[in-house]
């Protein structure tokens, strides 16, 4: 595929507005700030474990979305990150090493690392075939969690606590975890905001539309998309990180290839290229997964032509659908 | 004692490589011609699976299954192209994934709506039952012999389509490049339909073959679907040559990888590390090998070349 | 005047007691199933839910003699996914037990979340040694087996038989492991060799190429779902169902054998119970379940129908009150009900005490195959991990 000849357009949504852009996010922050206490009116327990988990896949979308959507690599190995932030916690839970801080060293250095070494060998080639190389790194790694017996394998290990911060169990209480949840996803959102708009950030999308003419104004595309494939990939270690404390239960099954295929569905549903939309694809997808499922057990019989529905009609995803009407 | 396994390992080895062949084959050729990366491509194949069931149960003949079979996993596949393909194949390869992502959701379920989630029971045809010895101790069931030998007969009468009839120059044509050909004036979407039925059947016909073998279950073409793209990319896409010698080679790769790896082993290392190591590595070879492959040649070993 | 008042005082807080106790009685009990009923595993799911569900339509829908809520949940095989919704269990439908899974994995996940919410969780499937061992629980009850033990039984038989070289044969994973470890418990012979295949694999013909070429005195394998399907069938296929004697555990039972039919016929596996078991009730019992489901049913649906008549016991002795978690407790440690599988008991870490058998495959007249009652290999046998249980008596 000549890119001089064909370029395909990566469909994502016109540079926004600053305010107006960042406006939606900020409404989405001020729902998940005050969820605690809109689920006390119900089943407390569930909805907010319902809601942490949309805000932990939230993180790993938009982790996602910076070199999906803002750097047009489809990284179809994705929720290996996940497995390394979970496993770095329980493994390590398992050794009788409890501490916050040290799990969640742990969680980013591997994640960081395995992107690292992944993406230096995964960047060199486009495409299709960098898809199916990122795919193949995803079931290396997945295999080895399962042969590693030792942890579980495939059943998988149990936390018997979640993380231990100075040596107290912080995160049990109240909602603790629930807030640091929170934090993490609004700073990660802050964070991309700004790689995003900063020269890296100008920097990957030209690489995007065109890398020919990126290298003949001198920069390296391969050096950026192999910074922001690390960035990507050490901030969904810290969504498995945070997974992991949220399940009190880490699993290989966390790392499957559907796995990835789910992440690139929720930052396409959402409307890739915008970050907040990662994160409403994160909610969609884990919320009507749930909704659907309360009305029918064969709730993949409506999700799946919702998909393809969705692909069809609304370009740009759930974003793109409600720009458009306006 | 180790070179009649061997051998019979390399047969074993080539029979799960045509029936990888049957089913990259399509894949190729659809993302070849018309760059569309076709995720359902695993639910057609276990589509021939069900429907050969289904019409085995209705004939008692395998044979009649099979051949109604086909145009019904042909006819399936038509459906699908009409339905939701077409409309697909001038977008970004992103929401093909999300389309075809959701008719795997879709189909699987459905599947299990239809036939239960049980898995099914597909009798070998009565005159392909037993196993002859190949060697002295070894028998060999028959049943494999004949899926080798259709793959076989496939893959030559591909190569005789593709090389040497009108339609397989267009679809030669058509995956260096479509817009040319559209421009020279043929029917560019009539050959997409062309290409995208028989792709669907091919990978129908691998499911319906390997039935009698396997258990016929919902969500039996995941796994398989990976393993395709595998195929291609190592062969390179659109390449049906390159499509056959991968499927070959991961064939054999995978099936020696997994029976020999662990005794490999054993020569540098004590039997129960051997035997660890062997575990975690043999589903992890045919991953090494492509990106081994991607490494010296990132565009396949035959890359059609543009 | 005081007097007046200490006794109407007296009266009706008794009054209110009895009103709570007896709204209690008219309110149903609440019942939460979780199941793997999605995917190709969901056979097993559906099996230990129609024998529950069964059972309660026998008994009219009552346990106990109260009403019976049942809420049924899928946990799709996704340990993080069951573990959301056994909380929505417990707190959006506030049931009083919840029953499953039918995998280890989703077994290990729920287990806290449900245990430390005082609700009492009951397995009638999964059995994995941690959970009777070391991380035993008082909430925590099994009705099914300690995993190792089916295991157990045909190493037993395979030293009884005087196999002297077995070839053993199993999927990758922790429950696999856990076989093997129970088939050596009891075997004393030599093992020729130790396979392990990916999880999922479907082909088995290197394998086989293996133990055909060992030539062991019999092959020992654990092979759940499809993979014992696929594996069954090839292995009869190339032969060597006549030469090789194929000692197994739920690789076939009754939810493969619809699919693995002659193939399996003659084949051994390791059980609890078989549909042929000569216990009261249980003809009765197999035969409404197969008037109503159309199959024979398995280990998981009797399972599933031994648990509904657990609870109904155990509800009954206590007339209905579960106010008292301890006498709940207590109750189902301690009540006698008519198991399918003739004695049954509970040991100290609340897994079962029961017999285990050797049973084979036939076609029975009616055209239909099932495991077929052969000899008890275990009497009154508890689980090795009892003693590292902390719970007394």
């Amino acid at each position: 595929m000549s890119n001089l000849v064909q370029t395909r357009a990566v469909k994502t949504a016109p540079a926004p507005v600053w305010m107006r852009s960042n406006a939606l996010a900020f409404a989405l922050f001020l729902f998940f700030a005050i969820a605690p206490a809109l689920a006390q009116l119900g089943a407390e327990g569930y909805l907010l474990s319902l809601v942490m988990r949309v805000m932990i896949f939230a993180i790993a979308a938009m982790s996602l979305d910076l070199i999906l959507g803002y750097g047009a690599l489809v990284s179809f190995g994705h929720a290996v990150f996940m497995g390394f932030g979970a496993y770095s916690v329980g493994i390590l839970m398992s050794h009788r090493i409890t501490d916050f801080f040290v799990q969640l060293l742990v969680a980013l250095g591997v994640s960081a690392l395995f992107a690292l070494i992944a993406g230096a060998i995964s960047l060199r080639t486009k495409g299709v075939y960098f898809i199916m190389i990122t795919l193949a790194f995803g079931q290396m790694a997945y295999f080895f969690m399962i042969s590693l017996g030792a942890y579980g394998g495939d059943d998988g290990l149990t936390l018997r606590m979640q993380s231990q911060v100075f040596g107290q169990d912080l995160l049990g209480h109240g909602y603790t975890l629930y807030y640091v949840i929170f934090a993490a996803m609004v700073g990660v959102y802050f964070l991309l905001r700004m790689i995003v708009g900063s020269r890296f950030g100008r920097v990957l999308r030209g690489t995007r539309e065109n890398p020919v003419r990126m290298e003949a104004i001198g920069f390296h595309p391969y050096r950026y998309q192999l910074a922001a494939y690390v960035i990507a990939g050490t901030i969904c270690g810290l969504s498995g990180f945070l997974l992991a404390n949220q399940t009190e239960f880490v699993a290989p099954a966390f790392m499957t290839w559907q796995r990835s295929g789910e992440l690139i569905v929720m930052v396409v549903l959402g409307g890739m290229g915008t970050l907040h939309g990662a994160i409403i694809g994160a909610a969609a997808f884990i919320l009507l997964e749930e909704a659907l499922y309360r009305i029918t057990e064969d709730w993949k019989l409506i999700f799946g032509p919702m998909l393809v529905l969705v692909a069809l009609f609304a370009r740009g995803g759930i974003l793109g659908f409600f720009r458009r009407r306006k | 004692m180790y070179t009649t396994l061997i051998l019979v390992q390399t047969l074993n080895g080539l029979q799960f490589g045509i029936i990888l062949f049957l089913i990259a084959a399509g894949l190729t050729l659809v993302f070849g011609v018309m760059d569309f990366i076709n995720l359902a491509h695993g639910v057609q194949y276990m589509i021939g699976a069900y429907f050969v069931y289904t019409f085995t149960s209705l004939t008692g003949s395998f044979t009649l299954g099979l051949l109604i079979a086909l145009p019904a996993a042909l006819a399936f596949g038509l459906l699908l192209e009409v339905l939701v393909f077409r409309h697909l194949y001038n977008r970004d390869h992103l929401d093909q994934v999300l389309a075809t992502f959701g008719i795997i959701l879709f189909l699987n379920q459905g599947v299990k709506v239809i036939w239960g989630a049980s898995p099914l029971f597909v009798p070998v045809p009565d005159l392909l039952q037993g196993s002859i010895e190949i060697l002295p101790g070894f028998f060999y069931p028959i049943y494999r012999l004949a899926i080798i030998a259709a793959g076989l007969g496939v893959a030559a009468l591909l190569y005789v389509l593709v090389n040497y009839t009108r339609a397989g120059m267009l679809v030669r044509a058509g995956a260096t490049n479509a817009a040319m050909v559209s421009a020279l004036g043929v029917d560019i979407r009539r050959l997409f339909m062309i290409v995208f039925g028989f792709g669907a059947m091919l990978a129908g016909f691998a499911g319906a073959m390997v039935a009698p073998i396997l258990s016929v279950e919902p969500g039996m073409g995941d796994n398989l679907l990976i393993l395709a793209f595998v195929v291609i990319v190592i062969g390179g896409i659109g390449s049906i040559r390159g499509a056959f010698l991968a499927a070959i080679l991961i064939g054999l790769v995978d099936t020696l990888g997994r029976g020999f790896s662990t005794d490999i082993l054993r020569l540098f290392l004590d039997p129960s590390a051997a035997s660890q190591a062997g575990r975690a590595i043999a589903p992890m070879l045919i991953y090494i090998l492509m990106a081994l492959v991607l490494f010296f040649r990132p565009s396949g070993l035959f890359p059609v070349k543009r | 005047m005081k007097t007046f008042k200490v006794l109407a005082g007296i009266t009706a807080g008794l009054g209110l007691l009895a009103s709570t106790a007896i709204a209690q009685a008219q309110e149903p009990v609440r019942v939460g199933l979780i199941f793997t009923l999605s995917g190709p595993p969901a056979a097993l799911g559906e099996q230990a839910r129609d024998g529950f569900l069964l059972a309660v339509e026998k008994l009219e829908g009552k346990l106990g003699g109260r009403d019976v809520e049942v809420t049924i949940i899928d946990d799709e095989l996704k340990p993080d996914v069951a573990v959301t919704r056994v909380r929505g269990l417990i707190e959006r439908e506030n049931v009083d037990f919840v029953v499953g899974p039918i995998f280890s994995n989703v077994a290990q996940a729920i287990h806290r979340p449900i245990v430390e919410s005082g609700t009492i969780f009951i397995s009638p499937n999964a059995g994995p040694s941690d959970l009777a061992g070391a991380q035993c629980h008082p909430n925590y009850f099994n009705t099914s087996y300690q995993n190792d033990q089916v295991h157990e039984v045909l190493g037993a038989v395979a030293q009884q038989r005087g196999y002297q070289r077995v070839f053993l044969l199993t999927p990758n994973y922790q429950a696999g492991r856990d076989a093997m470890a129970g088939f050596k418990r009891h075997f004393e012979g030599e093992i020729v060799d130790e396979v392990y295949v990916p999880l999922g694999q479907l082909d088995f013909a290197g394998e086989l190429a293996r133990i055909s070429a060992m030539n062991p005195d019999a092959v020992f394998t654990f092979m759940p779902g499809g993979m014992g399907i696929n594996l069954v069938r090839q292995f009869t296929q190339a032969g060597l169902k006549d030469r090789v004697p194929f000692l197994s555990a739920f690789t076939v039972d009754e939810t493969n054998l619809p699919a693995q039919q002659e193939a399996a016929v003659g084949m051994y596996s390791g059980t609890t119970w078989t549909p042929d078991l000569d216990t009261e009730g249980n003809a009765e019992f197999v035969e409404a379940f197969e008037a109503k489901y159309d199959r024979v049913p398995a280990m998981y649906a009797m399972q599933g129908y031994d648990t509904a008549m657990l609870l109904d016991a155990a509800i009954g002795s206590l007339d209905g009150d579960l106010s008292d978690n301890e006498a709940v407790r207590e109750a189902l440690k301690t009540v006698e009900f008519p198991s399918l599988r003739g004695e049954f008991s509970f040991n100290t870490n609340q897994h079962p005490i029961q017999n285990f058998r050797l049973a084979q495959v036939v076609q029975r007249a009616d055209g239909k195959f099932a495991t077929s009652y052969v000899e008890t290999v275990f009497e009154d046998y508890g689980d090795v991990y009892a003693e590292q249980c902390e719970m007394t008596n």
